[in-house]
């Protein structure tokens, strides 16, 4: 027996340095992509898995935020700022096979923004007046009105270029020109992704990557503890983060976010039309007591939408003070001095069910009573974000540079403001940076003192990850897992 | 009395009262939160600790004892209403295809397992207490069918039973006055234990969400938010499972203390 056993212990020890250095990693996150198409839906969900690993555009968010050339080498933009010249990659290619060419590059913008275009933000191609091809590597895009922030709308994960032949089945076998091609989708356990050989750019250092979806803190505390995963990104349960930080198997990275979490009020419907009315929702929100409750100190209080990392920011958390005298008296003023019923919709995040419970009691306590209804993503999407069905809700806007979304009447708060969208226009037309920041403070100010919705927090984002792995984004400049630069140091 | 009855009752009567006594009076406040003074372990001012909301845990534990109990109880009186009269039809007409109908539609619920149907229902119906207790309902309706049938069939052979047919009564007005008293006793003992377990079922069912919505506190939902604060607070985990268990030993004492007592077939063999 002994004799028998020997060889085999000697070939079991051989073995074990082949296998140290790992080439495939398992990276949870909490929601699963309702469908992979970046270019149809608005779930940001999908961006986390495809952003930058499947999908690419001309231009891409880098790690820091800025705007860094993708499947476009290099561009020109005319005098007039209307006519952006892009010069496209040589060698890029689809991910079965096909060339990337000028052509896919005019299908994609002409697709976005076409007439039957179901783009979740089609405002981002609206500028463009005509897309053409001038050779195979170079595209001419014209605009109706110079836009300094055009570079920035062409790194969306909603503008990522396709390939014509593959948007039939895009929503379940995307094809793409990114580092990583997509695999198989197991419904609601995983996404796998495979390493794509004829990438353009370096290639990564691992082979395959497996995006698995655990909503439930409980499951995902479990899950990592356990090391069945290597990486969870937005960990859901913030309480458990000292004990990963004492633990030195794991790495916990706090990072930023674009997510503006917001208590959003439904502006088109009675009571909320009244700006009275929502100036006492801002006034009855106690933000930290949301931030310490519901995320446990994590995020930054915010007084309008816009991420306070950015140099543009500006401080207005003092024009929603939390005051609950205040609240009552203006609701006295609405001629609500009863208070009232609503209904507040929460999304699953933790931040949006514990939140909501926080603000429901704050509420509470200036006389207005929300009906707390807890709804899976696909219904909140359905009731509303489209179906426009609710009275408060508690959601993350996860886009960088949003502040856009309120120049739209028909965006699901539905705020109709004749000065926030010339502030807008003016902004698009402005390319000086010194300009664009006034024309900046001004729309931030107009929407924290329309109280257009209560600006709760932004989003801080906690990634753990076992200690040998390296290259992760800390931060979300876009939501986005980039596993190109990913790899394990051990 | 035995050694049973007296602790089961203990216990059933002291969250009796603590839910009853809720409705009047609870040390602390249970829906509005005060974050600061979150996760604080039992103390003077909070005698089993505060939650993750900084509200008064023995206070949302009475509160949630009426969501728990007031389920439970409609829902057993939904079992009771229902099953007891299929049971003794089934029974009155023994053999007869209505028997036959009611005993194989029961075999039918009973096959499924009964949380996952609860949770089917809910899941369609749309979560809240009041589709909890319709799910939980339906699936005593079989356990009391069966049981009223299988005791009133012996009943059924009785010398008075016979007299009252003989007086000219129908089978309705016999399966009531006379049938329905001599297995009163049977139905009392298997409430009891059918409320413990309805208890259970509603802590299942709120404890993945599908339960009393928040605000109103709901011990299940209590257990599930508290799951990932165990390793900073386990008082706030401890608490609502404590009050499970001792709500549902205590009913388990209660209804096998009742069954030694008031089961005339135990009785004979002492």
């Amino acid at each position: 027996m002994t004799r028998l056993l020997a060889p085999l212990a000697v070939a079991l020890l051989a073995a074990l340095p082949a296998a140290a250095q790992q080439t495939d990693l398992t990276l949870a996150i909490q929601l699963e992509p309702p469908g992979l198409d970046p270019t149809s839906n608005a779930a940001g969900a999908i961006d986390s898995v495809l952003y930058a690993n499947v999908f690419e555009g001309l231009t891409r968010f880098a790690a820091d935020g800025t705007i860094e050339p993708a499947l476009a080498e290099s561009w020109d933009i005319s005098e007039d700022g209307t006519t952006y010249t892009f010069h496209l990659r040589t060698g890029v290619t689809f991910h079965d096979g096909t060339a990337m060419d000028a052509e896919d590059v005019r299908f994609t913008l002409d697709r976005a923004r076409g007439p039957d275009s179901t783009n979740a933000q089609k405002a981002l191609f609206e500028n463009i007046a005509e897309v053409s091809v001038i050779d195979p590597q170079t595209v001419e895009v014209r605009l109706a009105q110079p836009d300094g922030g055009f570079l920035t709308n062409m790194a969306w994960g909603d503008a990522v270029i396709v390939a014509p032949d593959s948007i039939d089945a895009i929503a379940s076998a995307p094809v793409g020109t990114g580092p990583f091609a997509f695999d198989r989708w197991v419904q609601g356990d995983r996404i796998d992704l495979v390493r794509y050989s004829g990438y353009w750019g370096a290639a990564p250092a691992l082979e395959t990557a497996t995006f698995r979806f655990i909503s439930d803190p409980t499951a995902a505390f479990a899950a990592m503890m356990a090391q069945d995963i290597d990486v969870f990104a937005g960990f859901p349960a913030p309480e458990n983060l000292p004990q990963f930080e004492a633990d030195p198997r794991f790495r916990v990275l706090t990072g930023t976010t674009e997510g503006e979490t917001i208590l959003a009020m439904n502006n088109h419907s009675d009571p909320f039309d009244d700006p009275l009315v929502r100036a006492a929702v801002a006034h009855a929100i106690d933000r930290q007591a949301i931030i310490d409750g519901a995320m446990f100190g994590l995020g930054t209080p915010i007084g309008t939408h816009f991420a306070p990392h950015n140099p543009d920011y500006v401080d207005l958390t003092d024009l929603s003070a939390h005051d609950p005298d205040r609240a009552r008296t203006l609701l006295a003023e609405a001629g609500l001095s009863e208070g009232f019923t609503t209904t507040l919709k929460l999304p699953p995040p933790s931040y949006a069910r514990r939140g909501g419970e926080i603000i429901a009691a704050q509420l509470r306590a200036v006389g207005i009573e929300a009906e707390i209804v807890n709804l899976e993503w696909a219904q909140w999407l359905e009731e509303v974000f489209t179906g426009h069905d609710f009275g408060l809700t508690v959601v993350s806007h996860t886009e960088p540079m949003d502040i856009n979304i309120y120049a739209r009447p028909d965006y699901y708060f539905q705020y109709d403001d004749a000065t926030f969208r010339g502030l807008m226009r003016d902004l698009a037309a402005t390319a000086d940076p010194a300009e664009r920041s006034v024309i900046l403070a001004d729309a931030q100010r107009r929407i924290a003192e329309d109280h257009v919705n209560a600006f709760l927090f932004q989003l801080a984002f906690p990634t753990v990850a076992d200690a040998r792995i390296e290259g992760l984004w800390e931060n979300q400049p876009t939501q986005a897992n980039p596993l190109a630069g990913v790899r394990w140091t051990e | 009395m035995n050694a049973r009855i007296v602790p089961g009752a203990a216990l059933a009567v002291l969250v009796a009262g603590a839910a009853l006594l809720s409705f009047a009076w609870t040390p602390g406040e249970v829906t509005g939160v005060d974050i600061p003074a979150r996760l604080q372990p039992p103390s003077a001012a909070h005698l089993l600790g505060t939650d993750q909301f900084g509200r008064d845990i023995l206070s949302m534990l009475m509160v949630g004892a009426r969501t728990s109990l007031a389920v439970a109880l409609v829902a057993v009186g939904i079992g009771m209403g229902l099953g007891v009269p299929l049971g003794l039809a089934a029974a009155a007409r023994r053999g007869s295809w209505l028997d036959e109908v009611i005993m194989r539609g029961n075999d039918l619920v009973f096959a499924f397992p009964s949380l996952v149907i609860a949770i089917l229902i809910t899941a369609v119906a749309g979560p809240g207490a009041v589709n909890a207790i319709i799910a939980i309902g339906i699936f005593n309706v079989p356990v009391f069918a069966r049981l009223s049938r299988g005791a009133a069939l012996p009943v059924w052979q009785r010398e008075f039973i016979l007299a009252a047919r003989v007086a000219g009564k129908g089978a309705p007005r016999i399966s009531a006055e006379h049938v329905l008293p001599n297995i009163a006793n049977l139905l009392i003992v298997q409430g009891t234990i059918q409320f413990s377990l309805g208890i259970l079922a509603e802590a299942g069912l709120s404890y993945v969400g599908l339960g009393a919505q928040p605000p109103v506190p709901s011990w299940g939902r209590m257990l599930a938010e508290a799951q990932t604060l165990v390793a900073i607070a386990p008082h706030v985990a401890l608490m609502p499972g404590l009050a499970i268990v001792l709500t549902v030993l205590g009913l388990n004492l209660l209804g096998d203390g009742l069954r030694d007592a008031l089961d005339p077939r135990l009785r004979s063999t002492r």
